[in-house]
């Protein structure tokens, strides 16, 4: 029988995937990516304990999330165009003028 | 217990496809083929929603992300076409290997957590009588609109936000 615990497993796997792919890679669009698997592995939690307590409130706190998501990936891909038309690179490397 | 068994297979199949097509996606070098495997990652992690009863949910999650997001990923990322002298390498070296520690950790202490407080009350009883409807539509719109109504309200002004703050940043991109 499948219990919670398989599912938060697979969400904490998702999550850490998603850490690794922010980490190890330099591309502004990559690093992006992987947050939003990160998102979403949050999201699989969620959902599994709205299923374990039967409370239906997960599910709206989800539906929220989302659109968080859509208006986020909107910004911050308005914002990696900007800086490629500043920089002509999406090298997370060259950005590197707050370093002291 | 048929249908049980089945509900095993078809966990560890979304589960699997979920985390490989994950790791895929973080592997892989070109960023266009990192948005497909992204796009399969979400399908599986919304077989896995169906499974925990959240098919509403699960709906919305193929269209906004598979259907809208990723979409927005490969637009932008085949219009600044990172093929070629812009395609940046990952992080080679020592700190490649510093890194990839530390995520394994961050990974192998949720799920030792996780493992550690599993035990009966984590059993997902079977939805019966008045939860029958767990999950769908109807009791999910009802939730939304009666006690989190500020909370979706709210989202409206922030799609609000969203939207000029994305236009504001291509006319900018644009008029340079």
């Amino acid at each position: 029988m499948i219990g919670a615990e398989h599912f938060l497993i697979v969400s904490a796997i998702l999550f850490a995937v998603g850490v690794t792919g922010a980490l190890i890679s330099r591309n502004l669009i990559m690093i992006f990516m992987s947050v939003e698997i990160m998102l979403n592995a949050a999201n699989l939690a969620i959902i599994t304990f709205a299923r374990m307590h039967g409370d239906m409130g997960g599910h709206v706190i989800v539906f929220l999330t989302l659109t968080v998501a859509a208006a986020e990936a909107a910004v911050g891909l308005g914002l990696i165009m900007t800086l490629y038309s500043k920089r002509g690179s999406v090298d997370a490397a060259k950005f590197n003028i707050m370093k002291w | 217990m048929e249908a049980l068994d089945l509900n095993i297979v078809v966990f560890y199949l979304a589960a699997g496809t979920a985390i490989g097509s994950a790791f895929l996606m973080v592997w892989q070098r070109n960023p266009v083929a990192s948005a497909l495997y992204m796009i399969l990652s979400i399908l599986s992690q919304a077989v896995l929603y169906v499974l925990l009863d959240a098919v509403f949910v699960g709906a919305l999650l193929v269209i906004i992300y598979a259907g809208a997001i990723v979409t927005l990923f490969l637009f932008v990322i085949m219009m600044l076409n990172l093929r070629g002298e812009h395609f940046v390498e990952p992080s080679t070296g020592s700190k490649r290997y510093v890194k990839l520690l530390v995520s394994g950790l961050v990974g192998a202490e949720l799920v030792y957590l996780i493992a550690q407080s599993s035990g009966p009350g984590m059993a997902l009883a079977p939805l019966t009588g008045a939860m029958a409807n767990f999950g769908d539509v109807k009791p999910v719109a009802e939730l939304l609109y009666s006690k989190y109504l500020y909370g979706f309200e709210i989202t409206s002004i922030l799609l609000l936000v969203a939207i000029v703050g994305a236009v504001i940043l291509a006319r900018r991109e644009s008029g340079e």
